[in-house]
């Protein structure tokens, strides 16, 4: 326990206060008294606080499994420079950094951050971070129904389902309609009858992402998002994969005004799914529109220049009902192990990262699809670390099988997409060994492939 | 105690191209393996050697205050010391890898973490469930809102559009009902600073979706007719949501759910030491009375015995003998509020914190939070006003007012000065009912001594401000940087470095 | 003390008001900018938008508050000042003139009898 007071402590307090005892101090109404004990845990030293955490440990089997896991959280390698960095007092147990003055470290540590999202996205600026890349596209969806005043969004079904349904979580709030664009033959999304949907002027957005959930690259081709903007209609761009933004064409020069996505990729680990940490970047023209916090550069009254919090009028606890979010915290301490991962890579070493999962991801796909029975599903579409891979029979089975090997396949495409239950999503990252892959070959290889009716 | 003062280049403007650390392997050319057209041409980021790196983030952290080296009196914020131990069980290597696509089975472990926290937490706060979902304390109240509304809606009650909100409530409370298309009703506090259930009774009606509360308030003191209150909301057909920023001050003594409140939330970097990071990650689990369960966000775990029948323990117990499973499958439920299923590595860290504590540990957390608070009360009451002057929880607010007056000096002033004397300043300007107020909540981890010299140098820093105020209005003068242009920062907005223009 | 020039009407909400037949400039008194402090941005109604007097047709954000503007006469937009995009200071600068807001076209002229002499707005903020 974490109280320091001796009982002569407690006994001067009371003095000074002026109460006979701590029970006397905190009674509360007969109301709304505790009437019995509150079951919790019992109170253990620390020595059994790691033993019950070792066996909580020892039954999360999943780390003895060679994964094929990906679908919007991403192992990577974090070199331990980040941790050693995050992990200091000053970083870790600090809190928002409203009294600029004694938070000059962490706030320049943020414009740092908000520089780097501006940089790998080509955007104008980024915002210190929100909670993850589902709740970024929610947000980034709200800034554009505040700068069009339509209450709809027109989002392709390649995005992530998860960020899809947190979507709709957010508009059944905000009463907006949400319409999806198909995904074609390509795994791409299909286009086709953008045209038609725009023309009508109903939607203050389109959202596609890229690399989408398939790990396609689905950037709008060249003329697209001149199309869009024809009609006053915003164009957000997703990123789930940040890895991807060192190799593929910056959202920017695709002509996204608004990119929300998940950085979880730098510096962060998987954990279960969270903390991660979403960031949200825009053109200049919608800055007063963008939640969060947002750290900016000025100076002291001595001419030094020093970082403040800014533009705070548009935050919840002055705008109040007012406010276009109601967001308080953002991810700072992860924002920080990404900005710290992106400074110790480089561009050298991002570079050769994202190399090195085309790479590995682009040999999985050529050895699993020379396999009689499986294939890739959308072959000849680049991919970045993610492929989707048809495979004889019901995936979920397959993943069966592979479980008992000791290998987690990727993700069972049929959980999103009925027509797709043939299908695993499978992601290969610089961690992914050729002997992996090979074991992964094997494995399969060793699966009956029942003649399908259609190949 | 000086923070350094050195000068610390953006990280963009040292660095030379090729300088780079050697983490992989090298890999092969980028337009090998994809089409020319779908690549970026350049990639504006610079290369620095580790020691550069180590250098550069290292001294912006001793330009930065934590609760590791200084008190934090922040009100509201409950700034207590972060264990370690929750961030060595946090790092444990299969907790921290697990993939939230595992199947449930390979699992298990993590799933009983959360379980075991949520149940711990409903017993602990009198709710039915928690979810443990939400991302944030303002996050779970837009999931609280997302649920009352989706609840009015199923019972045929979709008018039911108003929030009614203390004057004193936290500034999230109303943009969250915004988010939710509801309408804010703010209802005047009583001259004691408390709700009147009186005053209730004449605002609520039939459109009367959610009072939202929390006990104590914002100015420290404890609602004494809460369950009054909460009997005129029920009457009227409304659910009442406990705002839980506040829960540091009444564990194990009373609960929520038994002062009647149907929604709640937590701040798990509040109450249950997730350090806050420079201003988060945070975790914030939504808690629901049984009427409301089936509205949760997705996905819920489910715990089952041995025999494969659903465990239905009312709080925490014994997992090693459970399966555990999660639960998609909820028609009612408002949808998930974030990509994956939680703020898992928070989960491990505060049921890391609750074992530590158990019942008697979080009861006396809770006994010496109020303790501490009434202490500095009682040792400053006769140098500045305290509005209300009486017992208070864990928290109390006192008002520069009358010094601005005397003196010029405000209660920004005053947390300056505190700046420089090596204290993080209390929370001031909020609430807004209290002019020039200054907010003080030491919590329970704080020592005697600590509170003694805080009270001595905020004594000091009064005395100083009668007699000599000049000098508490430059203040601070100790630290990396002084009071900063914030004019300068809103009008000419510079929010990011740029690359100079080649050539 | 505030200035308050002879010659404009006033509302209760801090906002002058300068005739000229039908048109009416709008912006927001001396004592308004001093309350708010340093202006950092000014969110204007669009030109051809249509106001209904006293609702809320925009804000104004210094740096640690934000304000409603709520029009004192309804009727059409005809002219914003583009200039406090760039230099939001000259509503504290120069309030009643290059601080000006926008100009509305009354619905009807009538409503101008809503709002306060500059001796009655001298009252308001004497007594506040």
């Amino acid at each position: 326990m974490y109280t320091p007071h001796t009982s002569r402590d407690i006994e001067a307090m009371l003095r000074v206060i002026g109460v006979g005892s701590l029970d006397d101090l905190v009674r509360v109404p007969d109301a709304v008294a505790l009437r019995h004990p509150v079951e919790v845990t019992p109170q253990l030293s620390e020595i059994e606080i790691a033993d019950r955490f070792a066996r909580h440990a020892a039954r999360t089997t999943a780390g003895g499994y060679t994964s094929f896991l990906g679908a919007g959280a991403y192992r990577h390698y974090v070199p331990p420079v980040v941790g050693a960095i995050a992990m200091r007092g000053e970083f870790l147990t600090s809190y928002t950094p409203y009294q600029a003055e004694v938070s000059q470290g962490y706030l320049q540590a943020i414009y740092e951050w908000q520089t780097y999202i501006a940089l790998l996205t080509g955007l104008d600026v980024a915002n210190a971070s929100v909670y993850d890349g589902a709740t970024a596209l929610a947000e980034g969806v709200i800034m554009a129904v505040n700068a069009t005043g339509r209450k709809g969004v027109l989002v392709s079904s390649a995005v992530h389902p998860n960020y899809r349904a947190v979507l709709r979580t957010y508009a059944e709030g905000l009463e907006l309609a949400v319409d999806e664009l198909p995904y074609g033959a390509d795994g791409r999304t299909d286009l086709s009858s953008l045209e038609a949907a725009l023309a009508d002027q109903r939607y203050a957005a389109v959202v596609v992402q890229s690399p989408n959930f398939f790990g396609a690259v689905d950037a709008l081709p060249a003329g697209v998002a001149d199309t869009i903007k024809a009609t006053k209609t915003v164009v957000i761009g997703v990123v789930a994969e940040a890895m991807s933004l060192a190799a593929l064409a910056a959202p920017a020069s695709w002509g996204v005004e608004i990119c929300v996505g998940e950085a979880q990729s730098f510096g962060n680990a998987i954990a279960y799914g969270g903390p991660h940490v979403g960031f949200i970047a825009a053109t200049t023209a919608h800055l007063r529109r963008i939640p969060g916090r947002l750290v900016g550069k000025s100076v002291d009254s001595a001419g030094k220049p020093a970082y403040v919090l800014t533009l705070q009028a548009r935050e919840q606890h002055i705008r109040r009902e007012k406010a276009t979010s109601n967001i308080c915290t953002n991810q700072a301490h992860c924002a920080l192990c990404a900005t710290v991962y992106l400074a110790a890579m480089g561009k050298t070493g991002l570079r050769d990262c994202a190399a090195l999962n085309v790479a590995r991801s682009n040999e999985l796909r050529d050895k699993v699809a020379a396999l009689p029975g499986f294939a890739a599903r959308f072959a000849g579409t680049p991919t970045f670390n993610e492929v989707v891979i048809r495979v004889p029979g019901r995936a979920a089975a397959v993943l069966a099988t592979l479980e008992e090997r000791q290998i987690l396949g990727g993700v069972d495409l049929g959980r999103f997409y009925p027509e797709l239950e043939d299908c695993i999503l499978m992601t290969a990252t610089e961690l992914t060994s050729s002997a992996d892959v090979d074991r992964l070959v094997t494995a399969l290889s060793e699966i009956p492939v029942r003649a399908a009716a259609s190949v | 105690m000086p923070l350094p003062a050195f000068d610390t280049p953006l990280i963009f403007e040292t660095g030379q191209d090729g300088r780079a650390n050697c983490y992989l392997p090298s890999g092969p050319a980028l337009d090998t393996l994809l089409p020319k057209h779908a690549l970026r041409d350049e990639l504006p980021l610079p290369d620095n050697s580790e020691l550069d790196v180590v250098r550069h983030f290292t001294r912006l952290s001793q330009k930065s205050f934590g609760i590791d080296t200084v008190f934090y009196p922040l009100g509201s914020c409950t700034m207590k010391y972060n264990p370690r131990i929750n961030d060595a069980m946090a790092n444990i290597p299969a907790l921290r890898d697990v993939h939230p696509f595992a199947p449930d089975h390979a699992a298990q472990g993590a799933l009983a973490v959360m379980w075991e926290l949520e149940r711990a937490l409903a017993s602990l706060f009198g709710m039915a469930a928690f979810s443990l979902n939400p991302a944030a304390g303002a996050h779970a109240e837009l999931a609280a809102l997302l649920i009352a509304k989706a609840y009015f809606k199923k019972k045929g009650e979709p008018q039911r559009n108003v929030v009614i909100v203390p004057d004193t409530a936290h500034g999230t409370n109303p943009a969250s009902a915004a988010m939710v298309g509801f309408k804010v009703l703010s209802l005047k506090s009583d001259a004691q600073g408390r709700v009147d259930p009186d005053e209730m009774r004449n605002v609520v009606g039939p459109d009367t979706a959610v009072c939202m509360m929390t006990n104590p308030n914002t100015l420290g003191l404890f609602e004494p007719r809460i369950h009054e209150v909460s009997d005129v909301v029920h009457e009227a057909g409304g659910l009442m949501y406990y705002d839980g920023a506040n829960a540091n001050a009444l564990m194990g003594n009373t609960r929520p759910g038994d002062m009647g409140f149907d929604l709640m939330h937590l701040n798990l970097h509040k109450t249950f030491t997730i350090p806050h990071g420079g201003g988060g990650a945070g975790a914030g689990p939504v808690g629901v009375a049984a009427h409301l369960i089936d509205f949760l966000p997705t996905p819920v775990v489910r715990a089952f015995d041995a025999d494969g029948n659903a465990n239905d323990a009312t709080g925490w117990r014994e997992t090693a003998d459970l399966t555990f499973a999660l639960d998609f499958d909820r028609p009612d439920s408002i949808g998930p509020m974030r990509s994956f299923w939680s703020n898992f590595a928070h989960m491990v860290r505060a049921l890391a914190y609750t074992y530590a504590n158990g019942a008697d540990g979080l009861t006396t957390v809770s006994k010496l939070a109020v303790l501490n608070a009434n202490y500095i009360r009682a040792s400053i009451r006769d140098v500045i006003d305290i509005p209300y002057d009486e017992i208070n929880r864990h928290e109390f607010v006192a008002s520069a007012q009358s010094l601005k007056r005397e003196t010029g000096v405000r209660a920004l002033d005053l947390g300056k000065a505190l700046l420089d004397r090596g204290y993080h300043a209390p929370t001031v300007y909020f609430p807004l009912i209290v002019p020039e107020c200054l907010m003080i909540e030491p919590t329970e981890t704080e020592s005697k001594e600590t509170l003694d010299a805080f009270i001595a140098d905020f004594r000091d820093i009064v005395a100083t401000a009668k007699s000599d105020p000049e000098k508490v209005l430059e203040t601070p003068v100790n630290t990396a940087v002084g009071r900063i242009d914030e004019t300068r920062a809103a009008r000419q907005p510079d929010l990011r470095w740029h690359p100079p223009a080649a050539g | 003390m505030a200035n308050v020039p002879a010659g404009l009407l006033y509302s209760k909400e801090h906002e002058w008001v300068k005739l000229d037949g039908d048109v009416a400039t709008v912006g927001i008194t001396d004592y308004a900018q001093a309350s708010l402090g340093d202006i950092v941005y000014v969110e204007l109604p669009r030109v051809g938008a249509g106001l209904t007097q006293f609702g809320s047709i925009g804000v104004v954000e210094s740096v640690k508050a934000v304000s409603d503007i709520f029009t004192p006469v309804g009727g059409e937009v005809v002219g914003i000042n583009d200039g406090l995009e760039n230099d939001p200071a000259a509503v504290n600068r120069d309030p009643y003139g290059d601080g000006w807001f926008y100009k509305v076209k009354l619905g009807d002229v009538s409503q101008t009898g809503d709002l306060l002499t500059p001796e009655q707005y001298e009252q308001l903020i004497a007594s506040a």
